[in-house]
């Protein structure tokens, strides 16, 4: 199980330790900065190391790198997914995961990963049962605990810890009884040269955010559940329901939480909101070449594109870029060779382009390689699978809640290749 | 003191007095002796503040051990928190101060009181984390009433608590019957109680692989069934991996197992939905194909992979291993989703090059188009390893669907002409494969290659592009410029180069013999006379003596027609698929390696039950040699001799399959195949995957290769007597028309306790022979005559002497390859002659060979796992008694049988002359003619031909 975890910023510092068997010494890590060293990149650097009588996983997330030490044969990914889950809960604690919120909050941090982990199994890893045992930090509570000597730990036992439903505490009042469902979902697509789909699918989540009194036994059914044939639920929901009458029926953790996440991929389905036009091209022997893109709306079910961006890794030799853009501005760092062009929203009328001329490096090779396009953008108010929630009752409360359900469209790994 | 303290810590952090960074200020002198102070402080809010600067110091690696007095008086609180930090303190320096620990463990015993489950429940959490030999006998009853305690957290606590103590005592837990109160906790009625106890017992079992902690019946599976719908997402994948251990009794069984299983797939928790793949997977083999469930079953396992795409990269990389296994156990299942392993430029690179290797897998004729576009794309990207790597994916993807080979090949050509280096040197090396297995099709692209022969640095294109220059020097009308050009600069390029070009120039000389005479003789004499290479100088002399004896000869062996290469030349051997088919989702899926191979400490539950191991995974002496670097480009270690011949065959240039001298009948496949894997390979100069083409070489070894593979059949086929050790019957050893009418034929034979070579000698010439004399090579086990040979008469024509030669063990001693290989010179009054055989093994099996029982299970103890090497004895039809008296024969000591489930173990040692004992394990199902040896030594390389020795003895 998982034996020692390090936390690693980006410059190689080990700024947090901890051990949940016998103490193994930090040096385990100078495997782990070898790995990096060699992977050049901090993203390429392989989650699973092997030394000589270690395994050291890691995973890569806001900039930390948290190293787990392990000693026997354990899952990977059991390792990786409750590491994910460490940087979430302080996330989750501090607002944000960084080096400086953990160094801050870092007696809450031994708390959190002591409660988090027993001898290396997973104890209590539920953010509502973590927060009935570890307060998290307010600016209020730490004036009021320092004034009047009270703690931040919680000396009941948690009532979901054991039941069978645990991930939801007990005893929650709220005034206002609301329940919002966002449904969100990401286009991956890979867009060839002459502007054909090479790959593309939806990749989309249900995000909740219940605030319910009580034990609020809720059913959220669809007008199209058909959609849904690839699904990851939240352990709240009951199988056989879903299984037999393609209805969600749940009785939720208190808070945010993701219900579900789902994927559509027959490509049939997956629209392409936009399209770009491209022309990048470099002159054989001479130092500079061409730019111009120019990007439009394409099947946009009627509604607005808006918060376009898009962002190109040039090619190593290019030295600067001298582009004028027809809308929102543009970037161009030098140093990473990296793009940047904020357009904001697509009007038909007028499409947004940037031209211009690019700036070699004088004696280098023409580049071979064609950079390709990142492109990200929004569409309010569209799921662009078309999954459309129906209604959601609630049983087990007499009260009336809120509701509310809102869907947005957003592009994940949109590539388009020139 | 304290006053000091604080104006210090707010001038460093003004702003952060909320926050715990104060507790950060650095470690001046006397700040321990603050620390002090504070500790002993009357008031509980400066107590607590103190310990949380402890704690934080802590948890950077400062040393705050000295304090330990101090916070340990501050443990007797009813505050939760103080306490919470005093036991994390605690945990962290106890062992330092074992002593002082000791004044802990009464609070201890009084928290497990309590009434407050909480601290019961952290008592017992605590109390096991601190590793001090002198307390954890006082936790024991403490312990035991947790155990059995009213509050399910008290006992799901505790059961982990008994992992915990195991770990530091595992005789303890043992005497004080913990493990049968944790395997009861598996029919808890509470779901999470049941998963701890099973990832107590799981954990306990790596440790302890003779115990059958996790026997499983139908009961208990269902218990963890119904728990694993109950229990959290962790407690699931202890379960889901506990199953996949089970063995259903009939398919229905495994049939209501995994309709039980299947929700898991969607569960949020990649973890889970990886383990309950494991158990679908291994279940599945079960389920017959007819079967509607079977078909169902295939297609919800498809969206759940692909699911697991979509999730941070480090989980891809996980999910890409182990679909990569799917893929090749059953292609089926993800056959439809190519798309989804399209690269994207911004995947880490270790995604991008596994996903590339399960596109190549995927790759059909239906595909393919989409396929060869995408590794296009991917060829003119930006990443060096990864551009290589599409090159190659696109040649393998020729050779396995031969209706794209054309597509591909324009491809390459497409390629070559962007005349970036790397990627023109990569397209020749798989251009050259595709030339192998589509002889004589694509040969209009030679002339562009040769274009390129200038831009070549590395030893593999070079090599490879020579390679194609002799192969089709007939065509290349300057193919002797060509080759003429690397030979000035001979000396300097790698053994690679060097041995390749001395076989192209070979061949372009038997094309071409009236214009290449001078370069033929210039690169021979540079091979045999200037290289101190040992397998350039035999190659060189192998054609030297060849092309001077018998060109027509020389023709046919060198310029003869070659073996096709196969289409999947990376796949994993089946037998370790299926092993790693029920590892799926373990660290042995992310290696492709069986846990035994290298984790320390491993489980060996699966697949043997031995006598009890136990002690910590942490032994520090052990030698490691586990794999190191990147997996992704690793080959898996232990690739059984099949895989590695295949492997082989794509880069080595092998001739046709050797025609040695008549070999004797019973073929006995094993044998014959065993022999190429180990034994051709080192004949053929060490040949791995760096190693060059070895040309022609077989049939010129003929001689000593074909002894060799005779005297194994004959091993392997032959009556042996059973008086002694085994002894084969002989076998022709020095065939006569090479040794100019001497023919030798010869075997070994032990008894009691001397060694020796007995041997035929027949004069086949027309004239008389004498003055016979015998010399060894040095050898790995140091073999050597122990005295001349005696041949008293001189022999006369047609005339057959049998002599028998003593040997001793010791000669001087070089590791050979393989391993049971002898050199041996004969002289006689006409020449010198040498030939080379392979000895069985088990003339050297000691007769003092019979361990000790106790010093059997130390030494089987003390040997890393990694030495362990296991191997199938097939179609043997004795019972237990039989196998052990025959083996008893040959020194081969049974020293304990033991009966489990209906198996018979026999565990066996043998001692070698140079004292290397070997451990052996044989598992002997009555009915079942297919033995498991296992066999564990110090020296590893020796398994192989201890089990060969295994093989013979037990078939004859």
């Amino acid at each position: 199980m998982i034996h020692s975890l390090f936390l690693i910023n980006c410059s190689g510092d080990i700024f947090l330790e901890k051990h949940w068997k016998s103490v193994v010494s930090q040096s385990v890590c100078d495997y782990f900065f070898e790995a990096q060293e060699k992977a050049a990149d901090v993203e390429n650097v392989p989650p699973v190391i092997s030394t000589p009588h270690h395994y050291l996983i890691s995973i890569y997330r806001d900039k930390l790198f948290f190293v787990s030490v392990i000693q026997t044969e354990v899952p990977p990914l059991f390792v990786i997914e409750f590491l994910h889950r460490v940087a979430d809960t302080f996330q989750d604690y501090f607002g944000e995961c960084s080096e400086a919120a953990i160094k801050d909050n870092v007696v809450i941090v031994y708390e959190l990963l002591e409660e988090m982990l027993d001898n290396g199994f997973p104890l209590a890893t539920e953010s509502n049962i973590l927060k009935e045992l570890i307060k998290p930090p307010t600016i209020l509570r730490s004036v009021v605990n320092s004034i009047t000597g009270s703690s931040n730990v919680g000396d009941t036992l948690p009532t979901g810890q054991l039941s069978n439903i645990p991930w939801r505490r007990a005893g929650v009042k709220y005034t206002n009884n609301e329940a919002y469902f966002d449904v969100i979902e990401e286009i991956d697509a890979i867009i060839d040269k002459s502007g054909s789909t090479v790959f593309a699918e939806i990749q989309g989540v249900i995000d909740a955010c219940i605030k319910l009194s009580g034990m609020p036994d809720l059913s959220l059914s669809f007008m199209n559940p058909r959609l849904l044939d690839d699904v990851s639920f939240h352990p709240c929901i009951r199988f056989k329901r879903w299984e037999s009458e393609r209805v969600l029926s749940f009785i939720p953790p208190d808070g945010n939480f993701r219900l579900i996440s789902y994927r559509v991929s027959s490509q049939n389905l997956v629209a392409i909101p936009v399209y770009v036009k491209h022309n990048i091209s470099f002159k054989e022997n001479s130092s500079c070449g061409r730019f111009d893109i120019t990007i439009g709306p394409k099947q946009n079910m009627g509604k607005t594109v808006e918060g376009i961006t898009v962002t190109v890794h040039m090619p190593k030799v290019v030295l600067n870029m001298n582009l004028t853009p027809t809308q929102g501005s543009y970037t161009f760092d030098p140093v990473t060779k990296v793009l940047t062009w904020d357009i904001g929203k697509i009007t038909p009328q007028k499409l947004p382009s940037l031209k211009g001329l690019v700036n070699l490096q004088s004696g280098a090779p023409k580049p071979e390689e064609n950079p390709s396009l990142n492109i990200q953008f929004k569409i309010q108010q569209l799921a662009i699978s078309g999954l459309k929630v129906n209604r959601l009752d609630m049983y087990g409360e007499k009260y009336k809640p809120f509701k509310g359900v809102k869907y947005i469209t957003k592009a994940g790994k949109f590539q388009v290749r020139t | 003191m304290m006053s000091k303290l604080r104006p210090q810590s707010s001038a460093t952090n003004p702003g952060t007095n909320m926050t715990d960074s104060k507790y950060f200020t650095t470690t001046k002198k006397g700040e321990i002796f603050e620390l002090k102070a504070e500790l002993n402080s009357d008031k509980k809010e400066k107590k607590k503040e103190a310990v949380k600067k402890v704690i934080a110091s802590m948890t950077v690696g400062k040393d705050v051990s000295a304090l330990f007095p101090d916070v340990v008086n501050c443990m007797q609180t009813d505050n939760l928190e103080l306490k919470k930090l005093v036991y994390l303190y605690l945990m962290n320096y106890a062992k330092s101060q074992p002593d002082m620990a000791i004044m802990a463990v009464n609070t201890f015993v009084k928290d497990c009181e309590d009434p407050n489950p909480l601290i019961r429940a952290l008592a017992v959490r605590t109390m096991g984390c601190i590793r001090v030999d002198k307390i954890t006998e006082y936790l024991c009853e403490p312990l035991r009433k947790c155990l059995k305690d009213e509050d399910p957290y008290v006992r799901k606590t505790a059961a982990v608590c008994v992992a915990k103590l195991h770990d530091i005592n595992a005789q303890l837990v043992e005497d004080q019957g913990f493990l049968d109160t944790l395997k009861d906790l598996i029919s808890d009625s509470n779901p999470m109680v049941v998963a701890n106890a099973v990832a107590a017992l799981s954990e306990i079992a790596e440790s302890h692989p003779s115990s059958n902690l996790l026997d499983l019946n139908p009961q208990s599976i269902n218990k963890l069934l119904t728990a694993l719908n109950e229990c959290t997402e962790w407690g699931q994948i202890f379960i889901l991996d506990c199953l996949a251990n089970y063995m259903p009794k009939d398919d229905r069984e495994a049939q209501s197992i995994c309709e039980r299983v299947t929700p898991r797939l969607s569960h949020a928790n990649s973890a889970v939905v990886l383990s309950a793949v494991k158990v679908l997977m291994k279940f599945m083999e079960m389920l017959s194909k007819d079967l509607d469930y079977y078909s169902t079953l295939l297609k919800k396992l498809a969206p759940p992979l692909v699911t697991l795409l979509s999730a941070e990269p480090e989980l891809q990389y996980v999910a890409l291993r182990n679909i990569n296994l799917i893929v090749q156990k059953r292609p089926e299942i993800l056959k439809h989703e190519m798309k989804v392993f399209f690269v994207k430029y911004n995947d880490p690179i270790y995604v991008k090059l596994e996903k590339l290797d399960i596109m190549i897998r995927l790759a059909s004729q239906a595909n393919i188009a989409q396929v060869l576009a995408e590794l296009k794309e991917y060829a003119t990207e930006v990443d060096v390893d990864f551009v290589r790597k599409a090159v190659r994916a696109i040649g393998r993807c020729a050779i396995k669907v031969e209706q794209s080979a054309e597509r591909c090949v324009s491809t390459l050509l497409d390629l070559i002409q962007t005349k970036v280096n790397y990627v023109v040197q990569e397209a020749i090396v798989v251009i050259k494969d595709i030339f192998r297995k589509y002889p004589n099709k694509y040969e209009s692209v030679i002339a562009t290659l040769c274009e390129n022969l200038d831009s070549l640095d590395e030893p593999e294109a070079r090599a490879a592009m020579i390679w194609i220059v002799g192969e089709y020097a007939e065509r290349i009308d300057n193919a002797d410029e060509l080759l003429e050009s690397f030979l000035e600069g001979f000396h300097d390029e790698s053994t690679q180069v060097q041995l390749q070009l001395l076989t192209a120039i070979v061949k372009l000389f038997l094309k071409k013999p009236t214009e290449t005479q001078e370069l033929v003789q210039q690169v021979l004499s540079l091979a045999t006379q200037d290289s101190d290479n040992p397998d350039l100088r035999d190659r060189g002399y192998i054609y030297w003596r060849l092309l001077s004896t018998d060109p027509v000869a020389a023709k046919e062996v060198v310029l003869a027609e070659k073996p096709l290469i196969s289409e999947e030349t990376d796949l994993i051997e089946p037998t370790l698929l299926d092993e790693l088919i029920c590892y799926i989702g373990t660290l042995a899926s992310v290696y492709h390696k069986p846990p035994s191979a290298f984790v320390e400490g491993s489980r060996g539950v699966v697949h043997k039950s031995l006598p009890p191991r136990t002690g910590s995974s942490e032994s520090a002496e052990s030698p490691e040699t586990a794999p190191t670097g990147a997996p992704p480009s690793e080959q898996p270690a232990v690739i059984p001799a099949q895989g590695d011949l295949l492997g082989d065959l794509l880069n080595l240039d092998l001739g046709p399959p050797v025609s040695g001298p008549p070999l004797t009948t019973a073929p006995v496949q094993m044998g014959a195949v065993d022999l190429l894997g180990g034994g051709l390979d080192s004949l053929m100069g060490g040949a791995n995957f760096a190693a060059p083409p070895a040309g022609t070489m077989p049939a010129n070894l003929g001689a000593p290769l074909g002894g060799g593979l005779g005297d194994l059949f004959d091993l392997a086929g032959g009556v042996g007597t059973l008086s002694g050790s085994y002894v084969a019957p002989k076998a022709v050893w020095l065939p006569a028309m090479k040794a100019k009418g001497l023919e030798i034929s010869g075997t070994f034979s032990r008894q009691v306790g001397s060694i020796s070579m007995d041997l035929l000698l027949t004069n086949k010439a027309l004239q008389v022979m004498s003055d016979f004399a015998i010399q060894f090579n040095r050898n790995s086990f140091g073999l050597a005559p122990a005295a001349p040979l005696q041949v008293h008469a001189p022999l006369s024509p047609n005339q057959t002497v049998e002599i028998s030669l003593p040997l001793n063990t010791v000669g001087s001693v070089m590791k050979m390859d393989p391993l049971n290989n002898l050199q041996v010179a004969v002289k006689n009054n006409i020449d010198v002659f040498y030939f080379s055989t392979l000895y069985p093994l088990h003339i050297l099996f000691v007769e003092d060979g019979k361990m000790e029982r106790q010093m059997f299970l130390a030494t089987w103890k003390d040997i890393p796992n990694e030495n362990e090497a296991q191997f199938q004895i097939k179609d043997c039809p004795l019972n237990a008694e039989a196998v052990s008296s025959k083996l008893q024969g040959s020194n081969i000591f049974t020293i304990a049988k033991r009966n489990v489930e209906g198996q018979d173990m026999l565990y066996q040692s043998l001692k070698l002359t140079n004292g290397i004992w070997v451990l052996a394990e044989l598992r002997v199902q009555p009915g079942n003619p297919t033995f498991t040896l296992s066999l564990k030594c110090r020296a590893p390389e020796v398994s192989q031909h201890v089990y060969q020795a295994y093989e013979t003895i037990l078939k004859n």
